[in-house]
């Protein structure tokens, strides 16, 4: 910790101070405040004055005393040690803070992020002589069962591998290898910082191909995401953004999940922390914890450090995506981050734009989901980020300017709806008001594994959710017995589809997830059901026949009656339903 | 370091100076002063020797904006004495506080002696999330549209949204007489804050505490409507230094009743706007979120810490408008909300919880097998699958006329109207335990066809529908 001092506190309100008879303060430099040394960032430099930025209470806080320049940009600790964490929004460690403060979050606590006295296990692969650059393995450490961490060269740093150390159990700030360049020699060690404002490079970027399997069928039948895309969720208070975000770090087949919980409840980052660390991964068979990092800035926690979140937590991803992996970022959510952004701008008197948002959110939101996508890496890999952001709209209406302007910067749209919520329809996604641009990325993929059927059959159920939208305005002058049975027929699949399909029940063991060939059998089992009972009701069979047809009561439950193994055997079902319906028919011929 | 500078602060206690420069609305600017802190505890004195308490808004070298928590009225610029007390608001606290009365900023109002015990800083500190226990202990309050259908956990934040002339002081009272752990003998300590209510409802509560005996084990908080607004900032903050003390120093299960936060909210839009800050929705200021968090999140309960701290704040929403600001932004930050309807109250059912909008976040955790019965999770969720169609056939009958409606519609509107009558109504007085709740709502719910119940197992149909 630097002692130089750059200036003295001159005027405190809230969370922002006006520092004066400032000098040597670079832009977005790390600065310790007062007394008891607060973090803060340098955001404004006017003269001999600076505007700091304060991710701790400010309460008790005099003008007169000083401010410690760091001499370097607010950085984070990028290392093994990462995975199964669970940070505040600058990176501390909350864990160890309590071991040090007790169970409140006591100011002017400065920890390492990662753990200094641990030892990892460091497997070298490169060998002295080696060319590398920015990005080349040096080696690996298995820091969870299902997390090998490779231990790569920074960014931006490049030359002949001089010497490294053999396999063995070392701390992260142990040299671990010298690289030698024309600048000198370069230390290399197991962690290296990064500042969290800078995007870290990559060779290129790739054009989207896969989706990234979330195991909620409204969301991978209807509204893919590809793996480095970017969504949004908006839903007004109660409509279910969080539990969307739980059961999606929960279920994707991401390798690494940031859960970012920005601004939000206390329980709820609780209720993760006792829950992964029980719930077993479906695709590796270990538990969830092993994959995720958590950063924790809850919304009684202090307003500036909430700014710097996702910051913090999409810097982690990158990190991870730059070893080849997939990474998953959920950010909830973004308007609380927003209105930090909004209150600091506020407190240094800026110009505000609509609804007291300052004029760059737009710019922000852009530079935030602009570092998700899928990359070549540094080093050639093929790596990820898919970015989840939810954003709470005030009074629930979409019109207001964070999420008109996220819309702008995201290619996927999950919109929350309150009247599905208050019936208890979870996942509570409109599938009339939701769009996603990379169905059409994805379709290929999808055609690939469900014998070139997927196009056809979600582009059938998707014309009668149409349809049925436009038959309920009629329903709602009229009443449902003025219809035909052939009207009357969208609405009963339409209730199908709804019932047994996009509703999914994330607290059931079976239908928590839903594997991609579970959902390709389901669907294909209700889409056949409307095919063919519009051909018996042709024929003149009545919708009340074949509603009591036995088959029916299997269908609606068959997402609890087969789990993901047993998928294939919805063929059966398919089967028993095409026999049952043709029996019937059969009938009036 | 520290010592040199704890010495320093010592010494610098207590600085007195004489004369302001500005007083406007509830705020006074004092200058020539050195070295006081952000949000540091300020005596303002006036002439006749009267003693207001404030709090240092914004600091800088040699100025400060003080807020007044007992208004400015009297205050003189040039005579105006001003004390900067080197510390935030503090409130003794200890045990003696139950059965007490004090007003708005913690000092007696009952006539008591001073309250005594360790001065704590009424701010608080934010809980670690790594340190909190995850809630999910079954609170029957014996009225069955909470228990059955939003179910409250001991350490959750469950507020109420009201309207103007809705009942929700009767049902905050029959909550508090009511609210236990099936099991456990302990009652609740309850912790009482009253921001801008009027005299005769703070005397119902007083009295209704007093009848049921809660009154022996609550500490009642007072910033009555007359009292100067600036006053509220600090109540909950004060009721809630009481409660954690209380629930996580001395092991006590504590209900907190917050009463009513729009009157929060409005002092802090007032002192917002004397300040010429930038207002986000409808003038209030953009850390509205921020400054509610600071409230609602003191609650819940500690790893290996035997108290729990349960928030059942009060708000009105104006106009019956759920999306303005203060419920929707509180909606937001607690877990669930009760929303009173004044169509149920016009038709005369008490208490008129809102079928629908109402929501607990935590139920989940705390209903089913071994904490209240195996069937209450499919139970409720039908229950609103069900009351959700009732709403939408009223609708179509309106418009239609009920003649038209399918011979399954009207079994429909049979159940709603049943639904509303005899499970969600009952009497003030009324503590139905839990089975009674589920049986009732099996009762109401075995009117619709069996057919019509998608989220109930056939299991629970033998066992249940129909018995």
């Amino acid at each position: 910790m630097s002692e130089r001092i750059v200036g003295k506190v001159g005027r405190v309100v809230g969370p922002v101070v006006e520092a004066h008879d400032v000098s040597g303060v670079e832009m977005l430099e790390l600065v310790y405040v007062g007394e008891e040394r607060l973090v803060g960032e340098v955001v404004r430099i006017n003269k001999d004055r600076a505007w700091i930025q304060v991710y701790e209470d400010t309460t008790g806080l005099r003008p007169g005393t000083p401010v410690y320049g760091q001499g370097e940009p607010l950085s984070i600790e990028l290392g093994p040690g990462l995975v199964g964490s669970i940070y505040d929004g600058i990176q501390r460690p909350l864990d160890m803070i309590r071991a040090r403060s007790g169970d409140f979050v006591a100011k002017g606590v400065h920890i390492p992020a990662l753990d200094r006295d641990r030892k990892w296990h460091f497997i070298p692969s490169a060998s002295p002589g080696d060319h590398l650059q920015g990005g080349s393995v040096l080696g690996t450490v298995a820091e969870t069962d299902v997390v090998e961490h490779r231990i790569m060269v920074p960014p931006r740093m490049e030359g002949e591998l001089v010497d490294i150390v053999a396999e063995g159990d070392y701390t992260v700030d142990t040299t671990i290898g010298r690289l030698t360049s024309n600048g000198g020699d370069i230390e290399l060690k197991l962690f290296h910082k990064w500042p969290v404002r800078v995007g870290r490079p990559y060779k290129q970027r790739l054009p989207h191909s896969e989706p990234l399997i979330t195991g909620q069928r409204v969301l991978d039948t209807l509204f893919p995401v590809a793996r480095g895309g970017v969504v949004v969720v908006p839903g007004g208070f109660g409509t279910g953004k969080t539990m969307i975000q739980h059961a999606l770090a929960k279920w994707c087949d991401a390798d690494i999940v940031v859960y970012i919980g920005c601004g939000e409840r206390g329980n709820e980052m609780t209720e993760v922390l006792l829950e992964f660390p029980k719930l077993i991964d479906p695709r590796t068979g270990k538990y969830l914890m092993e994959r995720t990092i958590l950063i924790a800035n809850t919304s009684n926690m202090p307003v500036a450090a909430r700014e710097a979140s996702i910051y913090t937590g999409i810097t982690i991803a990158e990190y991870f995506r730059d070893m080849g992996y997939d990474v998953a970022v959920m950010a909830d959510s973004t308007s609380r981050w927003a209105e930090a952004l909004r209150e600091l701008s506020g407190r240094m008197e800026e110009m505000p734009a609509d609804e007291g948002f300052p004029a760059y959110l737009p710019t922000r939101l852009a530079e935030f989901y602009e570092r998700a996508g899928l990359v070549e890496t540094l080093s050639g890999k093929r790596g990820s980020i898919t970015t989840i952001g939810a954003v709470s709209p005030p009074g629930g209406d979409f019109s207001e300017p964070v999420t008109q302007h996220t819309k702008r910067f995201v290619r996927a749209f999950w919109a929350l709806d309150k009247q599905l919520a208050n019936a208890r329809h979870y996942p509570s996604v409109s599938w009339l008001d939701s769009y996603s641009e990379y169905t059409e990325d994805v379709a290929d993929w999808w055609d690939e594994h469900t014998q070139g059927e997927w196009r056809q059959l979600r582009s059938e159920i998707m014309s009668v959710m149409q349809r049925e939208a436009r038959l309920e305005r009629v329903v709602k002058l009229v009443g449902a017995d003025v219809l035909p049975d052939s009207q009357r027929l969208v609405l009963e699949t339409a209730k199908i589809f709804k019932g047994a399909f996009l509703q999914q029940n994330a607290y059931d063991e079976v239908d928590a997830f839903c594997s991609a060939e579970k959902q390709y059998r389901m669907l294909k089992i209700i889409v056949t059901f409307h095919r063919l009972a519009g051909d018996a009701i042709k024929k003149g069979g009545t919708l009340v026949g074949l509603k009591k047809l036995e088959v029916m009561r299997d269908i609606m439950q068959m997402k609890y009656e087969y789990t993901n193994e047993e998928a294939s055997k919805l063929a059966d079902l398919q089967k028993k339903l095409e026999e049952a319906i043709s029996d019937y028919a059969s009938t009036f011929e | 370091m520290h010592q040199l500078s704890n010495d320093r602060r010592n010494l610098l206690n207590e600085r007195e100076y004489v004369g302001v420069d500005e007083i406007y609305g509830p705020i006074v600017a004092v200058s020539g002063i050195h070295d006081v802190g952000y949000n540091e505890l300020v005596e303002i004195v006036d002439d006749t020797g009267r003693v207001r308490l404030g709090m240092t808004l914004e600091v800088a070298t040699g100025a400060a904006i003080v807020q007044v928590f007992e208004g400015t009225s009297g205050l003189k610029l040039a005579t105006t004495r001003v004390r900067f007390r080197g510390e935030p608001l503090r409130m003794p606290v200890s045990e003696e506080v139950l059965g007490r009365v004090f007003d708005g900023l913690g000092r007696p109002a009952d006539g008591g002696p001073e309250p005594v015990g360790e001065p704590r800083d009424v701010n608080g500190l934010p809980v670690n999330p790594t340190a909190r226990e995850y809630p999910r202990q079954f609170i029957q309050t014996g009225i069955s549209a909470i228990d059955g259908m939003n179910t409250l956990v001991r350490g959750q934040k469950l507020p109420i949204f009201s309207g103007s002339g809705l009942p929700h002081m009767q049902l905050v009272a029959q909550i508090t007489r009511q609210a236990k752990i099936v099991g456990e003998d302990t009652p609740f300590a309850v912790v009482f804050g009253g921001m801008g209510i009027k005299h005769d409802e703070a005397m119902f509560y007083i009295r209704n505490f007093e009848e049921s005996g809660a009154m022996e084990r609550a500490a009642v908080f007072l910033s009555l409507a007359d009292s100067p607004s600036v006053e509220r900032l600090v109540t909950p903050r004060v009721a809630l230094t009481v409660a954690e003390y209380l629930a996580i120093d001395m092991g006590m299960h504590v209900l907190v009743i917050l009463t009513d936060m729009t009157n929060y909210c409005e002092a802090l839009r007032e002192i917002s706007t004397e300040r010429e800050e930038i207002p986000s929705r409808k003038g209030y200021p953009g850390y509205l979120y921020s400054d509610l968090a600071s409230i609602y999140e003191r609650s819940g309960m500690i790893q290996g810490k035997p108290g729990s701290i349960t928030q059942m704040p009060v708000l009105t929403m104006p106009n019956d408008d759920i999306s303005h600001p203060v419920p929707d932004l509180s909606g937001y930050i607690t877990e669930g909300q009760i929303v009173l309807e004044r169509d149920l109250d016009q038709r005369g059912i008490y208490p008129p919880i809102a079928g629908l909008p109402s929501l607990s976040r935590l139920m989940k955790d705390g209903i089913g097998k071994g904490m209240t019965r195996e069937d209450h999770a499919h139970l409720a969720s039908q229950l609103f699958a069900a009351y959700a169609h009732v709403k939408d056939i009223r609708a179509l009958a309106s418009v239609i006329g009920e003649e038209e409606l399918t011979p399954v519609d009207h079994t429909y509107l049979e159940f709603g109207d049943a639904f509303e009558r005899q499970f969600l109504s009952q009497r003030f007085d009324e503590d139905r335990s839990i089975e009674q709740t589920l049986d009732l709502g099996w009762k109401v719910l075995s009117i619709l066809p069996r057919e019509e119940l998608h989220r109930i197992t056939e299991e629970e149909i033998r066992k249940y529908y129909g018995k």
